[in-house]
C-alpha cells in the first residue's frame, strides 16, 4: 500500500508534502518521544503521533518515515507544513486519536 | 572518495535553536549518501548527528559539531562551551534526563540520547569538565 491508499481508506486529511504520496508503506510506529522514534521506527514506516512542531520532520527524514499522521486533531504549525512541502514528507491530519488510528491501521494489514 | 581522502564538515550550534534543529544531522546526511556510504551506516550517523544537535540545543551554552569522514570511518565530534556534565554514568542511564518540562512537552528529553548515540556507534568518548564543557566523540566504521 502507498500513502495515498493509506489516507484514502482511512479518511485522513493531506496537509502537506503531497509530493511523497506514492511512498510504500511497510509498517508502523506510534510515539511522541523524537529519540524513541528514531531509535526504533524503520525506513518505510507510518508514524502516529500527536506531536506536530517543525522537529517531527526532521525526524521523519532521517530515518525516511513515510509518512507522519497527526492525531487526535492537533493542529499543524506553519513552519511543520513548510518543512514538511520541502522535504516531501506527507503530514495526514487525523481526528482519531492514537489507539484508534492503530486499530485502524492494524485492520488494514499495515 | 579515494583512500586517504578527508571530508571535513564543520557547524555551528546555537542554544534553544529549535527551529534549526535537525538541519545539521539532514546535511550531514545528503554529504554521506552523496560519498556513497551505505545507507544503514548513513542512518547511523544522522541519528548520532541529530541527538548531538539536541543535546547541545537542550542543555549547552552553545557549541559546535564536526563530521570527518573518510574511507574508513565517519567520525562526529559535538564540542560545546558548558556547563558540563556533572555524572556522565548517570547522563548516559536509558530515561535519565535534566530537560525542563517545556523541552519534554515537545518530544524530546526522553534520556535516551546519550544512549541512542553510543548505541549507533563504533567507539563512544565522552569528556566534560564542569564549567567549561562537554565533548562527545563517536566513531563508526564503514564497512563496505
Amino acid at each position: 500500500m502507498n500513502v495515498d491508499g493509506l489516507c484514502r481508506s482511512l479518511g485522513l486529511n493531506p496537509v502537506a508534502g503531497r509530493k511523497g504520496m506514492e511512498r510504500k508503506v511497510n509498517g508502523a510506529y506510534a510515539g511522541d518521544l523524537l529519540s524513541f522514534v528514531m531509535a526504533n521506527a524503520a525506513r518505510g514506516n507510518v508514524w502516529v503521533t500527536i506531536q506536530a512542531h517543525s522537529n517531527i520532520v526532521a525526524v521523519a527524514s532521517l530515518v525516511e518515515i513515510a509518512c507522519i499522521i497527526v492525531a487526535a486533531g492537533v493542529e499543524v504549525d506553519g513552519d511543520t507544513l513548510a518543512k514538511a512541502n520541502g522535504e516531501g514528507i506527507p503530514i495526514l491530519a487525523a481526528e482519531d486519536d492514537i489507539y484508534t488510528l492503530c486499530c485502524k491501521l492494524h485492520d488494514l494489514g499495515v | 572518495m579515494s583512500t586517504g581522502d578527508m571530508v571535513k564538515l564543520n557547524y555551528s550550534v546555537n542554544i534553544e535553536d529549535f527551529a534549526k534543529a535537525g538541519d545539521i544531522s539532514s546535511n550531514t546526511k545528503k554529504v554521506l549518501k552523496k560519498l556513497g556510504i551505505p545507507s544503514d551506516i548513513t542512518r547511523r550517523a544522522a541519528i548520532v548527528t541529530y541527538e548531538a544537535e539536541m543535546n547541545i540545543i537542550i542543555h549547552s551554552s552553545g557549541g559546535e559539531i564536526i563530521v570527518n569522514i573518510d574511507t574508513a570511518k565517519i567520525e562526529i565530534i559535538a564540542r560545546d562551551y558548558g556547563p558540563g556534565i556533572p555524572d556522565i554514568d548517570r547522563a548516559m542511564q536509558k530515561g535519565y534526563s535534566t530537560a525542563s518540562d517545556h523541552v519534554r512537552e515537545l518530544g524530546f528529553g526522553a534520556g535516551m540520547g546519550l544512549p541512542n548515540m553510543k548505541r549507533c556507534s563504533d567507539g563512544f568518548l565522552i569528556e566534560s569538565q564542569k564549567g567549561k564543557g562537554t565533548t562527545v566523540t563517536s566513531t563508526i566504521h564503514i564497512h563496505n
